[in-house]
């Protein structure tokens, strides 16, 4: 018994290691969203280019993406080619132009092209503000009934759709998209 | 003191300055942001910090005290929409328990083998004094082999 008590030291150090081990593959910034299960919040926001109110109502019924942008966001930029691409495949996306410049957001769509079925004009954050989030690009899951599956912060690129995104839209999950 | 410093602090992080129709709102609301964690720069208060989006829950934070919410009903509407995460002081769930009794925890498991040591410090009995016997051994291989005793030491 005391000899094993010489080993405690030991053991308390390969313990304390172990847990400061994982912490290093953890990553501090990817919190989990309050809204996932939950119904995606109501509004009224003027569409981007036609002006025109929108609601709740009005963007669910299908699977989609809702794509939180704004021209201020530069990796919002790397990631919009890959959100044409997915457009492309048939994937419904809603961009979510937030705290930005209507001007300047319809400018930037024209140059670079337009992978959004409607953009949402949230000058203020509002419904920004009501889903939870805290900076952009953000990408939210909505199932056909209006309900956030899934979150994702940071750019959307092939990766993060084969292996967290695919699976919400099985329709699409077997093409693949190209890298 | 510290409570002085934080509010000198308070007072230069932040850039806009709302009015209050009430010393006690005041109040609330400077003890409120002190205690809402920023979601952007994580490790700050919404009173510390610049972000555009600590910005926006001080200004919801001071738009909720005037309309009479109650701080129980604020820090759910922000846990709603950011999660616990948004709380430095999170509520008590399975995700929070370590956080909340780890310290307690580790005091027990401290207290419990500083007095598991003292106890089998006071079992140690006293040195037990050499017999005549053992004393004439001694005596004889101190004497006898001298040069040996050292080599081995």
């Amino acid at each position: 018994m005391p000899r094993l008590k010489l080993f405690l030291p030991l053991a308390a150090f390969v313990l304390l290691s172990l847990l400061l081990f994982r912490g290093l593959s953890l990553d501090p910034t990817s919190l989990p969203s309050a809204l996932v299960g939950k119904p995606l919040p109501d509004f009224e926001l003027e569409e981007l280019h036609s002006g025109k109110n929108l609601s709740r109502q009005d963007i669910i019924g299908k699977p989609m993406l809702v794509n939180i942008w704004a021209t201020w966001c530069y990796s919002c930029r790397v990631e919009h080619p890959y959100l044409l691409e997915l457009a492309a495949q048939g994937v419904r996306i809603i961009g979510l132009n937030y705290k930005d410049d209507g001007v300047k957001a319809i400018a930037w769509l024209k140059d670079l092209g337009d992978p959004y079925a409607l953009t949402l004009a949230d000058s203020e954050g509002m419904l920004g503000l009501d889903m939870g989030v805290y900076g952009a690009p953000e990408t939210y899951v909505v199932d056909a009934n209006g309900v956030v599956q899934f979150r994702h912060v940071g750019v959307v690129d092939a990766q993060v759709w084969q292996s967290l995104l695919a699976e919400w839209f099985p329709e699409f999950q077997s093409k693949g998209v190209a890298q | 003191m510290i409570g002085l410093c934080m509010t000198v602090m308070t007072a230069q992080a932040v850039i806009e300055t709302y009015e209050f129709s009430d010393a006690d709102l005041e109040r609330r609301y400077h003890r409120l942001s002190d205690e809402l964690r920023c979601p952007k720069c994580q490790n700050q208060t919404i009173s510390d910090s610049n972000a555009p989006i600590a910005k926006d829950l001080r200004f919801l934070l001071h738009e909720q005290l005037e309309s009479g919410a109650s701080d129980d009903e604020i820090l759910s509407f922000m846990v709603a929409r950011y999660g616990e995460f948004v709380r430095y002081r999170p509520g008590l769930d399975s995700n929070t328990a370590l956080l909340w009794y780890g310290p307690l925890l580790l005091t027990l498991v401290t207290l419990f083998a500083l007095a598991l040591h003292l106890r089998s410090r006071k079992s140690v009995v006293a040195p037990v004094e050499p017999t005549e016997e053992e004393r004439e051994a001694l005596r004889a291989r101190l004497a006898g082999s001298g040069g040996e005793q050292k080599v081995r030491s």
